[in-house]
This record gives C-alpha cells, sequence and structure tokens, in this order.
C-alpha cells in the first residue's frame, strides 16, 4: 500500500516553494476537480513586454505528489517566457522530481496541464489567442487523451494503444471511445474511465462521453 | 512514535510472543507425524483450538486453522459456493472487506447473481433490506461483524435469522471483532466465520475460520488431510500457539480494555471537532468497535494529511483515493452516502490496549497543526467547488 517517494518529492511535499496567493496576479486559473482528490491553482505575473513569468504561486487540494509536483511546476516556470512554458513536457516535472511512482505520474500532468491553462487565460485576456477557436474535432481528443496515464504502467492510453475506437459527433458534442482493459487493469477502470472523462470533458462543445472498455488477456508492456 | 493503525494490524502482546517462542526453537515437529515431537506439537495444535473454540462458543471440530482472514473469506464463500451448485445467488453488503466483494466479483464472472445491500448513512444494514434480497436461489449471505474502517458493528443475529428463513447460509467476516467485542457464533446464529490472529495483537499469516456441523464448504486446495480435510497443508504451530494465545488475552481483558479505550476515542473525537468542517463517519464512538474512530476533515486530501503525520510520528490510515491501490476513494465510505471529496479527505485513528491519553493528546494537537498547514494551502474554495456545505463543528451524515 505504501508509495514509494523519492527524496526530491518529499522535501518539496514537506516544505513545498511559492505556495500561496499572488494579489496582484495577471492570471489564476484551477485545474482538476473536488471528485477527483486533485485541483491545483495556479497565479501567474506575466510581464506584457518579455512575456516573462515573473512571479507564481500555487495552492493544492490533494496528495503529496499533488503538491510537490506543482511546487516544482512553479520553480520551472519561474523566469520562463509564455513560449517556453508551452514546450514543457509533464517529464520534465517528473524528471526534475527524480521520477514519481507510475500510479502517481497523473499527477505531473494535471501540474503541467494547470500551468499551460494559465498561460492559456493570460493569452487570452490579452487578446493574444482567440477563446473561440476551433470546433470539437477527432484531433483534440486524441490530444486529451495523450494525457490519461494508466496508473499500473506509467504510459499513456495512447502510447500503450489502448484506444481502438474513438467516435466523434461535433454537432450533438458527444465522444465515444473504447478502450481495451488488460486483466492487470481492471482494478483501475473507475480510476481510468473518470480521467478520461475529465479530461474529455473539459474540450469545448462536449456534451456526452461514452468509454466502453473491451477486455483483453495482459500482452506485457 | 504513536501508533493508530491497529485496525490494519497490532503490535504481537508480549505474553503472546513468549508462547510461540517454543515452538520456533525445540517444539519444531509436524503435528501429523507420530513420533513424540510430533506428539507434542499436535497436543499444541489442540490446545490452540479449544481455547479459541472455547472463547467464540463452538466446538473444537468446527475451528480450522488458515493462513488469515482473508483465505477463511474466500474458503467460506467459495467452498459453500462449490458445495452448493444449485443456488446461483449471493448476498453480500456495500461495506464488505476486499476479500469478500472482490471473491463476490469472482462468482459475478462465473455467472452467479450477487446483491450487495446498501447502507444507511452510519453504515448500518437494515434487516428488511436482507429480507427483500434472499431468495430460495441465495446459497450464501455474508456480513461483516465489525467494520475495518468505521468500526460499524452489524445485528448479525437478525440478518442471519432471515438468512435462514429462506435456506441461506451465513458467513460473517468477524476479523476485526474477535476479542474486541462479544463473539458466541451459536448465540449469533452463524454458519460460519472468519477470524484473525493480527487484528488482535496475535502474529500476522495465521487465522480462523468457524464452519458450523450442518454446513459443509467444499476444500478449495488438494493436499494431505490436515484441518478435518478442509484446508491441507502443515499447521502453522508457533502462528497458531500465538493466535490462542492472543484470543485468550484478548477475551479476558476485553471490558478492561473497552473501558480504557471508550473515553480516549471520545477525547479523540470531541478534540478533533474543534476544528472547523470535520465530520465523523459511522456511528458515534459507543455504539463502534473499540479504539476505533473516522473522520473527514474538508478541503484537504488525506494522503498528504497522514505523510505530515508520519513526519510528525504518527501512523494512521486514509480512505483517500490517492492511498489506494486502485486510485478510487474507499468503497465504504462511499456506501454511507460520503462524496468523493468527503471520502479523500477521511482519517482512520485506531488505537489499542498499549495507546495512552498522553498519545490522545499529542495527536490531537499534531492533527490540527497538519490540518490548519495543508488548509492554509488548499485549492479547494468551499464556496466554489464544494457540493455540499459543511458548516462549523462536527457534523454527521444525514
Amino acid at each position: 500500500m505504501s508509495i514509494k517517494y523519492s527524496d526530491k518529492v518529499i522535501d518539496h511535499f514537506k516544505s513545498p516553494r511559492n505556495v500561496g496567493d499572488l494579489p496582484e496576479a495577471d492570471a489564476v486559473v484551477t485545474e482538476g476537480s473536488p471528485a477527483c482528490g486533485d485541483m491545483i491553482t495556479f497565479a501567474l505575473k506575466i510581464n506584457p513586454e518579455t512575456r516573462v513569468i515573473e512571479d507564481i504561486r500555487f495552492r493544492s487540494f490533494g496528495c503529496a505528489s499533488n503538491i510537490a509536483t506543482a511546487s516544482m511546476a512553479t520553480l520551472l516556470a519561474k523566469g520562463k517566457t509564455v513560449d517556453e512554458v508551452k514546450t514543457l513536457k509533464h517529464h520534465d516535472i517528473t524528471d526534475a522530481l527524480d521520477g514519481l511512482p507510475a500510479v502517481k505520474l497523473h499527477c505531473s500532468v494535471l501540474a503541467l496541464d494547470g500551468l499551460k491553462a494559465a498561460v492559456h487565460r493570460w493569452e487570452i485576456d490579452h487578446g493574444l489567442v482567440d477563446d473561440e477557436t476551433d470546433i470539437l474535432d477527432k484531433q483534440h481528443v486524441w490530444t486529451a487523451l495523450e494525457d490519461v496515464i494508466n496508473p499500473r504502467s506509467g504510459i499513456s492510453v495512447v502510447d500503450a494503444k489502448l484506444i481502438t475506437d474513438l467516435r466523434v459527433e461535433p454537432d450533438e458534442g458527444s465522444v465515444f471511445i473504447e478502450m481495451l482493459l488488460c486483466d492487470l487493469d481492471e482494478r483501475f477502470a473507475q480510476a481510468i474511465e473518470e480521467e478520461i472523462r475529465e479530461k474529455v470533458n473539459a474540450l469545448k462543445g462536449v456534451k456526452k462521453v461514452m468509454v466502453q472498455f473491451k477486455p483483453c488477456q495482459h500482452a506485457g508492456h | 512514535m504513536i501508533y493508530f493503525d491497529n485496525n490494519d494490524t497490532t503490535p504481537l502482546h508480549p505474553v503472546v510472543l513468549d508462547a510461540m517462542l517454543p515452538y520456533f526453537r525445540d517444539k519444531f515437529a509436524n503435528p501429523v507425524s507420530l513420533h513424540s515431537l510430533g506428539l507434542e506439537a499436535e497436543s499444541a495444535v489442540g490446545q490452540a483450538r479449544e481455547t479459541i473454540a472455547d472463547a467464540i462458543g463452538v466446538k473444537t471440530k468446527e475451528l480450522i486453522f488458515t493462513s488469515g482472514a482473508t483465505e477463511s473469506n474466500n474458503l467460506a464463500i467459495l467452498g459453500a459456493a462449490r458445495a452448493r451448485p444449485d443456488r446461483k445467488h449471493f448476498v453480500i453488503s456495500r461495506v464488505e472487506h476486499a476479500s469478500v466483494l472482490n471473491v463476490a466479483g469472482r462468482l459475478e464472472k462465473e455467472g452467479y447473481r450477487v446483491t450487495r445491500l446498501p447502507v444507511d448513512g452510519q453504515g448500518y444494514i437494515a434487516v428488511e433490506a436482507l429480507r427483500e434480497a434472499v431468495d430460495d436461489d441465495t446459497f450464501l449471505v455474508s456480513i461483516v461483524h465489525g467494520n475495518h474502517e468505521i468500526g460499524v458493528i452489524q445485528d448479525l443475529r437478525s440478518l442471519a435469522e432471515v438468512a435462514h428463513e429462506r435456506g441461506a447460509w451465513f458467513h460473517t467476516d468477524a476479523a476485526q471483532s474477535l476479542g474486541k467485542i462479544p463473539f458466541d457464533a451459536g448465540q449469533l446464529g452463524v454458519d460460519l466465520a472468519s477470524f484473525n490472529g493480527h487484528k488482535l495483537h496475535g502474529p500476522k499469516g495465521v487465522g480462523g475460520l468457524f464452519v458450523c456441523r450442518k454446513t459443509r464448504p467444499k476444500r478449495l486446495m488438494e493436499g494431505a488431510e490436515q484441518e478435518f480435510d478442509l484446508r491441507p497443508g502443515t499447521e502453522n504451530v508457533p502462528g497458531i500457539v500465538g493466535f490462542a494465545r492472543a484470543v485468550e488475552v484478548a477475551v479476558r481483558d476485553r471490558e478492561e480494555v473497552a473501558g480504557h479505550l471508550l473515553p480516549l476515542v471520545e477525547r479523540l473525537a470531541d478534540g478533533l471537532s474543534e476544528l472547523p468542517d470535520t465530520r465523523l463517519n459511522g456511528p458515534p464512538p459507543p455504539e463502534r468497535l473499540p479504539g476505533n474512530l473516522n473522520v473527514t476533515f474538508l478541503y484537504i486530501e488525506g494522503e498528504a494529511i497522514l505523510m505530515h503525520l508520519s513526519n510528525r510520528g504518527i501512523c494512521v490510515s486514509s480512505g483517500s483515493a490517492c492511498s489506494s491501490k486502485s486510485l478510487v476513494p474507499s468503497t465504504v465510505l462511499t456506501a454511507i452516502g460520503l462524496l468523493h471529496e468527503e471520502a479523500h479527505g477521511a482519517i482512520r485513528f485506531s488505537l489499542s490496549r498499549f495507546n495512552t491519553a498522553e498519545e490522545v493528546e499529542e495527536v490531537i494537537g499534531r492533527t490540527r497543526e497538519v490540518v490548519e498547514l495543508l488548509r492554509s494551502m488548499t485549492a479547494f474554495v468551499p464556496e466554489l467547488h464544494s457540493e455540499r456545505k459543511g458548516g462549523h463543528g462536527f457534523y454527521r451524515p444525514r
């Protein structure tokens, strides 16, 4: 039951960096949901001339690795430009923490999502990008699914080729996903489904998400 | 180090260790051997069986030794299913341990019907709900006696009666209750009951199953004829001796220990309730397993609380998804109506005879410190994110 964390994760959990609020923040965004038990709020101060993130704070509702990944995300973002933040990958956070258990990798995905959402919010507010960008299509759903990590293997369900069918009806806002569920992953079925729903429901225009599991024998990964 | 995780496992009682040691050293023989050393071991196992059978009010031939309550639950349920192939319905509750829930899942895959009885806000199963669920096709009803997370104690006597009206056998997982509250198999009217050594200051890796003479579950493993042909394999003699000694001591001291624990748990509940937005999960302390307390601290997450407490030398457990292996919050807590956000912040404190009033004060102080620290940095804004408004103080499930 116990989860083995690296010394760095424990350090950031015990002494999180940049916790709290930023009274003069240019963008404040909360990612995650109470039901999933993890949420992160980022507050950013961004220089409009240089587009550099000059200051950053976070708040966390979540486990030790949620706190540690958010803390590390603030260190990675501070002093970087908005465009540099956009190129960050979730493994950048994981690697900087000397790794995370597979079952906790979703925390660094959430931390990065939160960071990018805050940057995106700032761009929208400054008229740099259009809020109503595109209509729902398959590619958006694929991109969202790339962020859904199998908690056993630590590999995204897309990279592990677990998605066997994806149908999107943009007019109705409905998304149908069929996914292989190996016997070893059965205990994570509910967690994976909730993660998929959260990620896909966050896409613009999505009204209904259907997830169907297709049982399969474990073939190794 | 303050250990408040005794519903998970307990430290060995020193007298239990003393009882076990000779059976690792000089008295090491196999009870089936016919030589004098073997007979000595056989007699030790026989003595142990008598001690436990006496303690739970059954005949010695009705008690078999296993590797623990998980094995006992598997043997009782799967063994009953195999013994009664004409009946294909199984009834459990939503607050069972994984070793019952997952056996039910396996039977479902084999084509069995499984009914999972709901519980009320404190975790109680309604006898009427069982009456509606059980039918002539039900081979077994399995209901936990004392719940491992919220300490709720079920009225087994009434439930067993209802099961028997339709010819179903009745099994209970008594791993948490043996030695803590009265358990008399005859009086409760149960047909099968699972026990464990390590929840009552006995050793790990040993447990028991009461099998009423009238029932005859099929064995699950093939081997020699040990344990009345129900559970083959050389007996764990030191474990069995220790288990019996632990039961003997627990039953002997039961009232005294319960009397020691109640004021401790009540003080703990009172001390923690001074924190706002805190919720007691399960019945009030006098009505639950002695030593058990389960509290939700809203707006924060259990694993973070647990780890901060651990860094301060305090061991507890959590009902949050993040500390579970499946990333899903405790099924017991969601069964009593907690929202996920409420289950995530749940901490179980479970005390034993070895805990003291000073430790309770230390845990209250440290828990307040940790809860206030985590709340000061939470991203959870009740007005924005909570589906249910807490209010201040210790509030009860609706």
